[in-house]
């Protein structure tokens, strides 16, 4: 499996580790008492997909940067990459 | 038809033709009393425990594809009970005792064979850990010995004693522990489930569950509709799909294991034997080929088969543990696709829906835990409620802070 890194093209499987579905972006607060389902969700459950997924992964031997790659999970195929940094800015986080 | 030596000299001699198919393969019935869906080593057991040990009948397992052609028949076939936690130790203990009388009382050979598992350590840090792993096995009424290495080097003197990186030190031993002929653990499960009645059907595929006021009524499958009140299911892999069509999300990411086969080679390696520095484990099975794995891969995956690196490092791990396997020829490897939960341990529980219950989140380990998963999830469904043995394997311990996790990674399931 090679990842199409969007700054630095095509890199080798093994420069990268594996975090998880990307909806780990969007920690839920869970200040308050109430919310504490929602961060159960948000920790511990996963939609698992067998299909396109998007993912978190980290560049750990190369420029460093998160990446959120799209991956069919049945054929291992990469649909696309883009840097997790861009994608949590275009959700209106601040980072 | 019982299986003796009696019986096979006589067929022998007449030329083996009174040998008849192991199961029926049955046309599903409209209703069931139960229902499991999943004909895999789980599957088949819980249906053989509930029939057998329960009294339950009317009885179907439905299986997607061909009988143990899922994990059943990808694993790496050890067998062990050298776990540490509380919530695990013991479930797998019993899961153990279970393999010593399987073959007695099922009436067929599975080929169990208690050659022992020995995990090698490499430092004065390890061999504590292992000291304290052994002290809680045998709490736990399991066995285990703790070996310097001048035992470990009797037992395999072909090990890289003197490594300079990773020098072997000794060795935790759990003697019980060995190996099993896994596709001959799906069949005899299932040969001793369809004599109690059991119908074991194939190529069934759940599509759905019907579902009303909060109760499972029946599932919808690719064979029609088929009524029960009660319904299991054991399909690890594949858990967070079919829950899904019940409404649920799991605390589990589907990933995918390796594992790999040697050409056949004279008998060199006495029994399981692991890597303490890396992830590498091997066995030689009784046909001659060195069986070994590693981790696995590492991301989400329904594919069934890896990728490079993972072999490699699997690979680096046996050169280094194990230099004489570098001249073996690798005949196979393969994938499957394993439940890793969020704990790296088992769910075995009721769900929110009635009648409904699930046991899955086996990660890389469910083989070893065939007898046991199948007993305590027949009393589950049998009695409703958890088996002693399995009272952690719940699935709200994760929101409840209850989690079991032996190797203290988090919710991080490719770190388990």
């Amino acid at each position: 499996m090679r990842i199409p890194h969007p700054l630095l093209g095509l890199r080798d499987l093994r420069e990268f580790t594996y975090l998880g579905d990307a909806a780990l972006i969007d920690r839920p607060e869970a200040t308050a008492d109430e919310d504490k389902a929602a961060l159960n969700a948000h920790v511990f459950l996963r939609d698992n997909p067998a299909g396109t997924h998007r993912e978190l992964w980290y560049h750990e031997y190369g420029d460093r940067s998160w990446l959120v790659v799209t991956r069919d999970t049945r054929t291992h195929e990469i649909l696309g990459a883009e840097l997790a940094r861009d994608v949590a800015l275009a959700a209106g986080r601040d980072r | 038809m019982r299986f003796s030596a009696f019986r096979l000299i006589r067929e022998g001699l007449t030329g083996n033709r009174g040998w008849k198919p192991l199961w029926r393969d049955p046309a599903p019935g409209p209703a069931y009393d139960h229902i499991i869906v999943g004909g895999g080593g789980h599957g088949l057991a819980t249906a053989y425990y509930l029939a057998a040990r329960y009294g339950m009948r009317r009885i179907a397992v439905l299986e997607k594809g061909w009988l143990g052609g899922g994990n059943v028949g990808r694993n790496t076939t050890i067998i062990r009970s050298n776990y540490m936690l509380p919530g695990n130790q013991p479930f797998y203990e019993f899961s153990l005792k279970l393999w010593e009388g399987l073959e007695q009382e099922i009436n067929f050979n599975a080929m169990v064979s208690q050659r022992g598992v020995l995990n090698l350590y490499h430092s004065d840090a390890q061999r504590d850990a292992y000291r304290r792993r052994g002290n809680a096995m045998i709490l736990s009424g399991a066995d285990a010995r703790l070996l310097g290495r001048e035992d470990v080097r009797r037992m395999a003197p072909f090990l890289d004693f003197d490594n300079a990186r990773f020098p072997i030190r000794g060795g935790l031993l759990q003697p019980r522990g060995g190996t099993v002929r896994h596709d001959a653990v799906a069949w005899g499960y299932a040969r001793a489930a369809d004599r109690l009645g059991v119908d074991i059907i194939q190529n069934c595929e759940v599509t759905g569950f019907r579902i009303a006021r909060g109760r499972v009524e029946g599932v919808e499958t690719s064979r029609g509709y088929i009524a029960a009140p009660s319904v299991g299911v054991a399909v690890a892999g594949a858990s967070s799909q079919v829950m899904a069509m019940a409404g649920m999300r799991l605390p589990i990411e589907s990933h995918v294991l390796q594992a790999f086969v040697s050409e056949a080679l004279k008998p060199a390696i006495p029994g399981v034997i692991t890597f303490g520095a890396g992830h590498f484990y091997v066995s030689q099975s009784d046909k001659g080929g060195l069986v070994f794995g590693g981790d696995i891969d590492g991301y989400n995956s329904y594919a069934r088969r890896g990728n490079l690196p993972v072999v490699e490092d699997v690979a680096e791990g046996g050169m280094a543990v194990m230099p004489m396997i570098g001249r073996a020829r690798l005949l196979r490897m393969w994938g499957g696709i394993v439940d890793m939960s969020m704990d790296g341990s088992p769910i075995i529980d009721r769900t929110p829906v009635e009648g409904l219950f699930l046991n899955a989140g086996w990660c890389y380990g469910g083989f070893k835990a065939t007898p046991a998963s199948g007993h305590v999830f027949a009393h589950l469904i049998a009695t409703g409620q958890p088996h002693a043995t399995a009272s952690a394997y719940r699935l709200d311990r994760f929101e409840r802070g209850l989690v079991i996790d032996e190797k203290g990674m988090g919710a991080q399931p490719n770190l388990h």
